[in-house]
């Protein structure tokens, strides 16, 4: 950790990660970070309740269903993790 | 006195007489008033005697209230304000804990760290190894030392009966009567022997902290629970084992002989022996510390000198002072002399050490001359060597000779002493390689850390052992940095060093008599650390750390308890219920009632840590216990001290918690019976206002409880009722209140004061109470209330006056102004002064409350006359009660003082020009006060003739008065403007220019004050030359610690700059950022943006760019700190300017000066915040292409304000743009490139995660994983 660490948000990262979950850190790889990106899309779409009504009519679906849906795809939103090829 | 003086002093009075007579005025006379200068001192005492000043105060006093008298030390108890804070440099004094403990919590010295204790989890299945104590053991020696106790009991007894029997046989005199007596008074746990008097002793009490006695199981018979256990005796620390020595003979120190009224000899002393000392609260220990006898209290003055030389001649008494206990044969302790040999012989305290090594230093100069010497002083002719007398016998007095001779046994032959290269010549050796600066009393823990030869012969675990005491010992008194990584290792490598060697190396160092508040701390934080590491390793050592820790839990220092609270959830946390409850089971009835409360409290912090509901079962069968009253007592504390730990929280398990203690009020046992009232009582005030029914079942013990007992079961029981009655309907409160009254009533006259402070504040509580009418208090509670309670006696005493005036101001909360007030005004003429000053705070709270609407012109003047009469009489009040009193009735009557105000400033007239300097002050401040009231009674003449008045004390040589009369002068400006003032704003404001001079903080804020008023309201008055002459002064204040001071300073250049125009005031504080202090600079710049803010910033602006041009650091961060303060300051105001400071801006970011590009930022930020969606995009673009190449500063000032910049634009450009700037490194190759990108993302997704997802870059998806986001790609 830097002396300039100290001062600010960073200085406990371990806290700050447990605390908002979608931060991240230096070793994040490209599933990990695309997994956060899908799930903050998600949880956008369903607390915007206008963008929610436009993909119900794009799509043709009910809005309470379409919320239901993305709430679902938050779970495994990009699916299975890869093999880490490190270890 | 001396002729020669009284010489000098003629011929100098008649010098002044001549040169008065040569000059208009004389002296002073103008600005002092026509003082009579004879009164004044014109020499100088000789020999300052400060006690002098202290009699004269008190003669002073005595000579005014010779009305009262009262012991002096409950004078000194009278309630003041806080006059702790006379301790200049604002920090505290690093103090031994010792110090400031009282008898009961120096019995943490007589608790034995225990050996570890067999973990039933960590063994399994297995048998315990017959070695290892299991939790049978232990209650098997719990259950021996009980009986050895009783048997003592029985046996001292048995003597005590003999005894009486005897002197009662003897001769039945009135003496022997007393002393017999003195058994029956039971001991305080708080009050020391030795403490004389009962003034004393209650002011002891008084002091002691958290709870009131009680609260704490007190009663034991005192001193039986003090016996040191067993397994103190051998340890020689005398000065922990002995509970009740004053400081003066804390620890035996060599030299010293025995007490002169000590038995003298000591080894042979048995307790059974003097019979003298067996009373039964007064054997602090039972078997055989050195001197049983009571002492008498030794003034410092009669201590001999701790020389060995002038010790009495007897060789058993000096060893055996050392070490009590050790029989006194042959100094074999003291065999070799030398410091460093003695440090490492063992327990040694740091007084005997200084004692030792100063001795040491004596002998050396007082050694007997040799020939040699004697012949190079002499001269060689006319002197003549004589052979000395054959009786001469040299003189050396045994206890020197038992320093000199290392004679084990006595034996006299000479050896010849090995030379020792280690030896220390009163220098503490150096500590090796690194490690910290030992003190003396440390030696005996880490003295094997100075022997570093050994070091490879050791055995692995010596070698861990060793390392563990390195980085305690640095942990202890290293420097910052040393500690912290000392403290680090530790924890790292807690599981590696094992719990075992950990804490037999820790705890010890707790248990240090010599402790300090910051190394406590710093030993508890090493527990801390390492627990939370050892988990479930440290379950064999739970009671040995609860030893040390329990201790924390009763200190005086909030922060201690919160530690010792820490810690032992902590531990509760790692080793678990069960080891908790194994670990503590056995000292719930400990003999000791010490180990019992102290026991409570951590089961108390052990149930919040874990639940109340797992250790709801345990606490029911203690509470049930048949086998001894202490268990059931300690059940029972536990409750009360897990409601005033955990509060409100309580409510869920109050019922369950009720029906485990309630048996308890019927307890055959006295004590038992009073914890649980208390204990009810601590469950109800924490419950408040919820929770009646839980109380059902014990309402009806509770009452018959009221009714049958007396003392302090019954005030224990009133407790109760008084916290329960809060909590009914307003119907059956009212008739509970109604029925408990009576017997309040009956306790009203009761001399406990203990009592008497239960009683008011049930009075309060049931007052307060919802049901309870006004005229139910009016007719039967107050007068009996105010014949018993408001009398003199009361306000000597600092608690019970507290409490007194609260529920006073309770019942006329209930019964208006008029009925309280009018009881108690008449006493405003009382003739003691505390008892007054009690008066006036109850009618000041009481005014303040309620309004004087009720006050009917009768007791309004009745209330005036006395008002006016108790300020006038006072003669010392520290907390301004007088002040706040006068003040606040005269606010509350409002235009109805009007009439009284001629007589009012007369009193202030009259005050203003007292001798006194404090008198002066207070009626100033009474001006202050009254200002608005004067205001409100169109009684401008006479605040203008005040004025006047004012004006002329501006003379005033007493900082703290002179301070007082600016705020006065300010309250009237105030009040009447400008334009009325009288003396005119012109003449007063040249006349507080010198005053601006002055360095004392209180005149600097009121005159700053007053100024900045008069520049913000009426600068015209003034000439433009005045005020720049004022400017500079005002440069100086900018210098001064307050911080209220600096704000006031820089506010008034503001108001002077829109005055006379900004241009001067500019000048002069751009010249002022050249000066090299920094803080000056600081508050320079402060003041620049705040004249810009003021004057429009274009006014300002091209002046201060321009000045970035001269070539000189200080100049330019000055100005970059005044343009951020500036954007600060006119917020979206920075819109029109911020295309003109872009170019300067620019140049800064580009420094090669760190400090540049920080304040820069720091600039750049406030302008970005201030200028968000205001279509500044470009500029602030442009300036964030600027910013960006710092991100990779390292000093955290400049990196923090970058930070704080990037923040700005996230909120000014978006977080989009942002985001694209960041994109590029994350997933950089170099790691450091990395983790400084993922620290701006991460700040970025936490201020703005939403508006990210429009901006997210489009991932392509992978052969399993989906990365593209296709909702974002409808289209309707």
């Amino acid at each position: 950790m830097q002396a300039s660490d100290r001062f600010n948000i960073n200085s406990q990262l371990e806290h700050l990660q447990a605390k908002y979950v979608g931060t991240g850190h230096a070793d994040l790889n490209r599933f990990e970070w695309a997994v956060n990106i899908q799930r903050d899309s998600y949880a956008s779409y369903v607390g915007h309740y206008p963008i929610l009504a436009y993909f119900a009519i794009a799509e043709n679906e009910s809005i309470g269903r379409e919320r239901y849906n993305f709430m679902q795809k938050m779970l495994l939103p990009c699916g299975l993790p890869p093999e880490r090829e490190d270890d | 006195m001396d002729p020669e003086i009284a010489k000098t002093q003629e011929e100098r009075r008649k010098m002044e007489q001549q040169l008065a007579s040569m000059t208009s005025l004389t002296f002073d006379t103008d600005l002092y008033g026509g003082n009579d200068r004879d009164a004044y001192v014109t020499s100088i005492p000789v020999n300052e005697d400060e006690d002098n000043l202290d009699s004269l105060m008190d003669n002073e006093v005595a000579r005014k209230l010779a009305s009262y008298t009262a012991p002096k030390s409950l004078l000194k108890e009278m309630p003041r304000g806080s006059d702790e804070n006379d301790d200049v440099s604002g920090f505290k004094k690093p103090q031994r804990i010792i110090d400031r403990e009282d008898d009961y919590r120096k019995r943490r010295l007589n608790r034995v760290i225990s050996p570890e204790r067999h973990d039933a989890f960590a063994a399994g299945e297995k048998t315990p190894d017959p070695s290892v104590r299991t939790y049978a053991d232990v209650m098997r020696e719990e259950a021996l030392k009980r009986e050895k106790e009783e048997t003592l009991k029985l046996i001292a007894k048995k003597k005590k009966q003999q005894e009486e029997d005897e002197a009662a046989s003897d001769k039945p005199l009135p003496a022997d009567s007393s002393a017999a007596a003195a058994p029956k008074r039971r001991n305080r746990w708080d009050q020391s022997q030795d403490d004389g008097g009962a003034g004393a002793g209650a002011a002891k009490k008084a002091k002691t902290a958290s709870t009131s006695d009680w609260d704490l199981p007190d009663t034991t018979p005192g001193r039986w629970d003090a016996t040191p256990t067993p397994g103190r005796l051998g340890d020689a620390t005398p000065s922990a084992s002995v509970g009740r020595r004053n400081r003066w003979d804390e620890t035996p120190t060599p030299g010293r002989v025995v007490d002169s009224d000590a038995t003298p000899a000591a080894g042979g002393v048995t307790p059974g022996a003097t019979p003298a000392g067996m009373t039964w609260d007064a054997t602090p220990k039972l078997a055989g510390l050195a001197t049983p006898t009571p002492k008498k209290q030794r003034s410092r003055w009669d201590e001999t000198p701790a020389t060995m030389g002038s010790a009495t001649p007897m060789a058993g008494a000096t060893p055996a002072a050392v070490t009590p206990g050790v029989t006194p044969v042959g100094g074999l302790d003291l065999a070799t002399p030398t410091p460093g040999a003695i440090n490492l012989r063992g327990a040694i305290t740091p007084e005997q050490y200084n004692l030792l090594r100063w001795e040491k230093d004596i002998e050396d100069r007082n050694r007997p001359l040799t020939d040699e010497e004697l012949d190079a002083m002499f001269p060689q002719e006319g002197y003549k060597i004589l052979d000395p007398p054959a009786s001469y016998v040299p003189i050396r007095t045994p206890a020197r000779k038992l320093l000199a001779t290392p004679t084990p046994m006595g034996t006299p032959l000479y050896a010849i002493p090995e030379e020792n290269r280690g030896q220390q010549f009163d220098v503490p050796k150096e500590a090796p390689g690194g490690l910290p600066f030992m003190k003396p009393e440390d030696y005996q823990y880490f003295g094997a850390l100075l022997n570093e030869e050994e070091e490879e012969k050791m055995t692995s675990d010596e070698l861990k052992e060793r390392k563990i005491m390195k980085l305690l010992l640095k942990v202890k008194n290293g420097t910052p940095p040393q500690r912290k990584t000392a403290l680090r290792q530790l924890t790292d490598k807690a599981r590696e060093f094992g719990a075992g060697p950990l804490f037999n190396r820790i705890l010890p160092l707790l248990m240090q008599p010599t402790l300090e508040d910051q190394e406590r701390h710093l030993l508890v934080k090493v527990i801390d650390r390492v627990l939370y590491k050892l988990d479930e390793l440290v379950r064999p050592y739970v009671h040995k750390i609860l030893v040390v820790i329990e201790p924390l839990l009763i200190d005086e220092d909030y922060y201690a308890r919160v530690e010792g609270r820490e810690i032992i959830s902590n531990l509760s946390k790692a080793a678990g219920l069960a080891t908790m409850i194994a670990a503590m089971r056995p000292d719930i009835d400990n003999i000791d009632e010490y180990v019992r409360n102290t026991t409570a409290r951590a089961f108390s912090v052990v149930a919040s840590a874990l639940g109340i509901p797992a250790l709801l079962p345990f606490l029911k069968a203690v509470c049930q216990s048949k086998k001894s009253w202490q268990a059931r007592h300690t059940g029972i504390k536990i409750v009360q001290q897990i409601a005033i730990l955990i509060g409100c929280a309580v409510l869920p398990h109050l019922r369950s918690l009720v029906e485990i203690i309630e048996h308890g009020l019927l307890d055959e046992n006295q004590k038992v019976r009073t914890i649980t009232a208390l204990s009810l009582a601590a469950l109800a005030e924490a419950a408040a206002p919820y929770g009646i029914e839980s109380f059902d079942s014990v309402l009806k013990p509770l009452w018959k409880g009221i009714r049958s007992h007396r003392g302090k079961v019954l005030a224990a029981f009133l407790k109760a009722i008084g916290f329960i009655i809060p909590l009914m309907d307003a119907l059956y409160a009212s008739y509970y209140t109604k029925e408990v009254m009576v017997i309040l009533i009956r306790e009203f006259q009761s001399p406990d004061e203990e009592m008497k402070k239960i009683v008011l504040k049930v009075v309060k509580q049931c007052v307060s109470t919802e049901g309870v009418e006004a005229d139910y208090i009016r007719s039967d509670i107050l007068p009996e209330f105010f014949r018993n309670f408001w009398v003199r006696r009361m306000a000597l005493d600092r608690r019970n006056y507290r409490q007194l005036v609260d529920t006073t101001v309770e019942i006329a909360n209930k019964t208006g102004v008029a009925d309280i007030v009018g009881r108690i005004v008449e006493d405003l003429k009382d003739e003691s002064e505390p008892y007054r000053r009690m008066v006036m705070e109850t009618i000041e709270k009481v005014v303040t409350n309620l309004g004087a609407s009720d006050i009917d012109a009768r007791l309004e003047e009745l209330l005036i006359d006395g008002i006016l009469y108790a300020f006038q009489e006072q003669t010392s009040d520290d907390a301004n009660v007088m002040l706040n009193g006068f003040g606040a009735v005269v606010n509350a009557l409002g235009q109805r003082v009007k009439p009284y105000l001629p007589q009012i400033c007369g009193t202030i007239k009259w005050r203003l020009n007292n001798k006194s300097a404090k008198v002066r002050q207070q009626a100033a401040d009474l001006i202050s006060r009254i200002a608005v009231v004067m205001k409100q009674c169109q009684e401008e003449q006479l605040m203008g003739h005040l004025g006047v008045v004012l004006y002329e004390y501006l003379g005033e040589e007493y900082p703290e008065v002179l301070g007082s009369i600016l705020g006065a002068l300010k309250a009237i400006v105030n009040v009447i403007g400008m334009t009325k003032m009288t003396p005119p704003i012109k003449d007063l404001l040249p006349r507080l220019t010198p005053i601006l001079k002055n360095r004392h903080e209180k005149v600097q804020e009121n005159c700053i004050d007053l100024v900045g008023r008069i520049a913000d309201r009426g600068a015209e008055f003034v000439p433009a030359r005045e005020w720049m002459r004022i400017c500079f002064e005002l440069l100086e204040m900018l210098k001064a610690h307050k911080k209220g001071i600096r704000r006031a300073t820089v506010n008034t250049f503001g108001y002077i700059a829109k005055a006379i125009g900004p241009q001067d005031v500019l000048a002069t504080l751009l010249n002022n950022l050249k000066v090299q202090e920094r803080q000056n600079r600081v508050c320079t710049t402060v003041a620049i943006a705040i004249v810009a803010e003021t004057c429009s910033p274009f006014t300002v602006l091209p002046a201060l760019m321009n000045e970035y041009r001269v070539p000189e650091l200080n100049v330019q961060n000055g100005v970059l700190k005044s343009l951020s303060f500036l954007f600060e300051y006119i917020g979206e105001m920075g819109k029109d300017y911020i295309y003109a400071v872009t170019p300067l801006l620019e140049d800064a970011l580009m420094d090669r000066d760190l400090v540049h590009r920080q304040t820069a930022a720091s600039a750049v930020k406030h302008m970005a915040l201030g200028v968000a969606g205001l279509g500044c995009e470009d500029a602030l673009v442009h300036l964030l292409n600027y910013v960006w190449p710092n991100i990779f500063e390292t000093s955290p000032h400049v990196i923090n304000a970058v930070m704080e910049a990037i923040e700005g634009m996230r909120v000014a450009l978006g977080a989009a743009i942002v985001l694209n700037y960041c994109l590029q490194g994350l997933f950089h190759p170099a790691r450091k490139v990395r983790e400084v990108y993922w620290k701006i993302y991460n700040s970025l997704y936490i201020g703005a995660q939403d508006a990210l997802v429009a901006a997210y870059p489009t991932l392509e998806d992978e052969q399993n994983n989906v990365y593209s986001r296709p909702e974002l790609m409808m289209f309707v």
